[in-house]
């Protein structure tokens, strides 16, 4: 499944590295629920969210810029950063 | 930090001192007590900002954020913490003498 | 009294070859001092004792990439367990024994097709729970920032050149995953036992910055 990531900068804690911001990828697999980081962070009870594997190309993120276009980059996002694509 | 310039990895290693495995062990520790946890662990170094990140080893920088975590869960005081710095301080002039 | 000399003195190595930290010796530094008076405070308040500090201590020094390679070298061997460890790492590796915690470690194997590397880019999360603290350069900004968008680059800095016809897969420990590589097993190898292929188990070669070697 064809996901992206929403481009969103909020201030705080956050574990979604700036460099995948509003890329797109796949699915690479579902890993379970997990403690929000947004909320654990600040010592909050936290909420429970979903956390995928996505799976990134190169050429997506960096472009023209890729080292090699069709390596890839694996990342834990949470799902709440992810919108269908 | 991903993708930014950065220049070359240096490959030098070192063995950790002492009061460095003890800060390790004092954030596990406090992490299993419930005081703490692996995110505001984080959330704190990267409030820290750039130049803590230049000008401190990582484990000043994790000692610093255990101490400022104890102090948010409430396991002492910012007053608590400054005695027992002077007290500390007072021992003796190494590591060795006041730990 | 006068300087003793002492055995780790200015510039001597450790038993493991690596340069000493500063230490008991020197003078005592502010963040020293906070280590010492968090670590009193707490004990004193009741929230951790001194044994479980030191308990704690010995604990992470147990863990080493010996362990990490033990897990490797039972995969080569023995291809059920193999499956048993890229299904779910974490569990195949408490099954043979280790005290890995809570850690969640997910494996993945390099074939003829793939090499994986792993990076933590917002941090240094490492699979510390079976191979110990990671190395020095693992949580440096240069590491981090290159690994992720000039990975072959970076993999041959470090000695290892990956053909074009074979994918670079970077694995970014974003979250609450830690990551293990199961390297390829070196094909003069086949037939060893599983002791004997533990010796060839780098610790790099599970970050995936290094192959298997011939042990010296």
């Amino acid at each position: 499944m064809k996901v992206r990531v929403q481009n969103h900068w909020p201030p705080g804690h956050i574990r979604t590295p700036a460099y995948l911001r509003g890329k797109t990828g796949e699915i690479e697999r579902e890993i379970g629920l997990f403690n929000n980081p947004e909320q654990n962070a600040y010592r909050l009870p936290p909420q429970q969210r979903r956390l995928v594997r996505v799976r990134f190309t190169m050429a997506e993120i960096w472009g023209d810029a890729a080292e090699t276009p069709d390596d890839v980059i694996e990342a834990e996002i949470y799902a709440h950063w992810l919108e269908p694509a | 930090m991903g993708g930014d310039p950065a220049g070359n990895i240096n490959h030098d290693q070192h063995d950790f001192a002492l009061w460095e495995k003890r800060v390790d062990a004092l954030m596990v520790l406090a992490s299993s007590a419930g005081l703490m946890n692996t995110d505001s662990l984080r959330r704190v170094l990267e409030d820290m900002g750039e130049e803590a990140y230049e000008t401190m080893s990582y484990y000043e920088r994790w000692i610093a954020s255990v101490s400022q975590n104890m102090v948010e869960a409430g396991a002492f005081s910012t007053a608590e913490l400054a005695d027992k710095m002077a007290q500390v301080k007072a021992r003796g002039t190494t590591y060795g003498d006041a730990t | 009294m006068p300087h003793d000399h002492h055995d780790h003195d200015h510039g001597a190595l450790s038993p493991s070859g690596h340069p000493y930290r500063k230490d008991d010796d020197i003078v005592l530094s502010y963040w020293q001092m906070m280590e010492i008076s968090v670590r009193e405070l707490l004990i004193e308040k009741g929230h951790i004792t001194a044994a479980q500090v030191h308990n704690q201590i010995n604990t992470m020094d147990a863990r080493s990439p010996a362990n990490g390679a033990k897990v490797v070298a039972r995969a080569w061997s023995d291809p059920e367990f193999k499956s048993a460890l890229l299904t779910d790492a974490g569990q195949a590796s408490r099954d043979m024994g280790f005290d890995i915690g809570p850690m969640h470690l997910i494996a993945v194997e390099n074939t003829i097709l793939v090499h994986n590397v792993v990076v933590c880019t917002l941090c240094s999360c490492y699979p510390r729970n079976l191979l110990g603290l990671p190395p020095d350069w693992y949580k440096s900004r240069a590491y981090r920032s290159r690994t992720v968008i000039e990975p072959r680059k970076v993999l041959s800095e470090f000695g290892v050149e990956i053909a074009q016809d074979v994918q670079v897969r970077v694995h970014d420990s974003t979250a609450d995953m830690r990551y293990i590589v199961l390297p390829a097993q070196p094909k003069e190898t086949m037939g060893l036992s599983a002791d004997e292929l533990a010796y060839w188990v780098t610790r790099d070669s599970m970050i995936g910055v290094g192959l298997p070697q011939a042990p010296k």
